[in-house]
């Protein structure tokens, strides 16, 4: 009998690859953006059993919890032509498949040649090993550098994406709100007598 | 070899036993956490609340149950059939799985797990789903734009969340939620967090009331504008269990409040009388302080306008928050550190 985690393995396994195939082969595109959250959600479970929680939980975090989140914000929104999209399927199938193929050998190629492939089992894990720890150690002192410019990266991307869609419209009304916050009673309100004046 | 295998069956037997010790007094806490919302929001609005079924109106959570369940589900036309009736188990389902991670007490936990608040942050994010398929799935207008409004929320008030449990971790230095209560245990009411870690407590605690689409911060239901937003199509169980949902999370979010910065299950003050009282109680009573002004900041606030929130949320408590993260930062460098730790 198989050990449980080798059999959590090839479901999560098996439920992923499914899952891709269907985001690919789905006709409705919120059905192929929910296949996507699947298969990020069993990849995620394949890292939580190889012990590396730390990874698997910000898979989750980043990917399921944000970004697909705004993908589904935005394939909601589209008004998408099933039809054309299926036409472009079967004319786009041989590039998709060529790309696929490139790099599956050069995944094979990797492995056969580069001391990755031989790497020997890992020691077992200790019990409560603390991966993010390892992990945050590991970043802030040996790959500091690396880290620190893929971060600079990012904050470049940011701006960037900010500064495409800022654009500053003539005769919008936006609120001041220092401006409302300052307002007080008597600027907003002038009493006036209107009796008489006493003669 | 059998030995083992035995032993994992055992473990799976013994984690859903726990998972049962769980999850059937929370069910039953959202039930009567519906009765003491209205109860309370009756009282402040000089009413009296439900009070026909049972004592003083005790059995009414009963009651609504029995009614939701023998409502019929109405599926509107040219709505998508599997998704709509799929929403409800979205929402609900991630409502439950953040429990496994919540500590009852030192070693009390369904999985006492080292990363168990990265989890539960990643889990939380996820109720989301179950409003945005409901709003699209509906076929309908409301709903539509409940869920795009919900989105936008929800991707705004996660970096606050998520920002204000850095500030936890720069302190505690481990994810471990059991440790982090235990990172705030000696002086009692002041060595907790919420003291160091104010704007976090504050801005923790107001996003949890906006992840949880509570007043004021209910616009994804709105139902003074877009009639009740994601949920104006459902009836019956499905759309009880949207319900339970919210206050599933509303009673989490509590509970995770008073772990983070409130000293979770440790006595507010370090006397022999207050710390013979069992840690879960203390636990569960600060706990149903947190709901009590989860229901007070009902009653008391309009709800928020739209563009309203969206710069509470990136304009003032993210560069709050991560201000006081390098406040923290600098701090820990210096002799305050004793302190601190």
């Amino acid at each position: 009998m198989l050990p449980v985690t080798t059999i959590l393995f090839y479901i999560f396994s098996a439920i992923l690859l499914g899952a891709a195939t269907l985001v690919v082969t789905a006709r409705n595109p919120v059905y192929a953006t929910l296949y996507l959250v699947l298969v990020f959600f069993n990849a995620a479970a394949l890292f939580i059993l190889l012990g590396a929680e730390f990874l698997g939980l910000i898979l989750i975090l980043v990917y399921v919890g944000a970004v697909m989140v705004l993908f589904l914000f935005v394939v909601m929104m589209l008004d998408i032509n099933l039809a054309r999209l299926k036409e472009g399927f079967l004319s786009y199938l041989p590039l998709g498949l060529a790309i696929a193929i490139l790099g599956v050998l050069e995944l094979a190629a990797v492995f056969w040649t580069s001391p990755l492939g031989h790497v020997p089992a890992p020691a077992a894990i200790p019990a409560n090993a603390d991966n993010t720890r390892v992990l945050g150690v590991l970043l802030y002192t040996q790959y500091l550098y690396p880290f620190e410019i893929a971060a600079v990266i990012l904050l470049v991307a940011i701006i960037a994406a900010i500064a495409l869609t800022l654009r500053r419209r003539a005769g919008t009304k936006t609120q001041n709100i220092g401006a409302q916050m300052a307002v007080r009673a008597k600027d907003r309100m002038h009493l006036v007598d209107l009796r008489e004046p006493k003669s | 070899m059998h030995d083992f295998q035995n032993m994992a069956w055992w473990a799976i037997l013994w984690s859903l036993i726990k998972i049962v010790i769980v999850v059937v007094p929370l069910l039953l806490g959202v039930a009567y956490l519906t009765l003491a919302e209205r109860k309370v929001i009756g009282y402040m609005q000089v009413r009296l609340g439900p009070n026909r079924v049972g004592f003083k109106g005790s059995l009414q959570p009963i009651a609504d149950a029995i009614k939701l369940m023998f409502k019929e589900v109405i599926i509107p036309t040219n709505a998508n059939r599997f998704l709509f009736l799929a929403a409800p188990v979205l929402a609900f389902v991630p409502a439950l799985l953040v429990w496994a991670a919540i500590p009852f007490g030192p070693g009390v936990a369904i999985s006492n797990m080292n990363a168990g608040l990265l989890y539960v942050l990643a889990i939380a994010g996820l109720g989301v789903y179950g409003i945005i398929v409901a709003g699209w799935a509906s076929n309908s207008k409301y709903a539509f734009l409940g869920a795009m409004r919900a989105a936008a929320q929800l991707v705004a008030y996660e970096i606050a969340m998520g920002f204000a449990l850095v500030g936890v971790l720069m302190l505690a230095q481990t994810l471990n939620l059991a440790k982090i209560v235990e990172a705030q245990a000696g002086g009692g009411f002041w060595s907790w967090y919420w003291l160091p870690l104010f704007p976090f407590f504050l801005v923790y605690f107001i996003s949890g009331v906006a992840e949880t689409n509570r007043a004021p911060f209910d616009v994804a239901e709105g139902e003074s504008e877009i009639v009740a937003g994601f949920h104006v199509e459902y009836s019956g169980m499905a759309f009880a269990l949207f319900f339970l949902a919210e206050y599933a999370n509303m009673i989490f979010v509590s509970l995770l409040t008073t772990v983070l910065f409130l000293g979770g299950w440790y006595a507010p003050i370090n006397t022999p009388l207050l710390t013979w009282i069992p840690g879960i109680v203390w636990l569960l009573l600060k706990t149903a302080f947190l709901l009590y002004v989860f229901l007070w900041i009902r009653a008391t606030f309009p709800r928020y306008r739209y563009d309203q929130i969206m710069r509470l949320g990136w304009k003032v408590f993210i560069p709050v928050t991560i201000a006081w993260i390098v406040i923290i930062g600098v701090a820990l460098e210096t002799p305050l550190r004793a302190i601190l730790r």
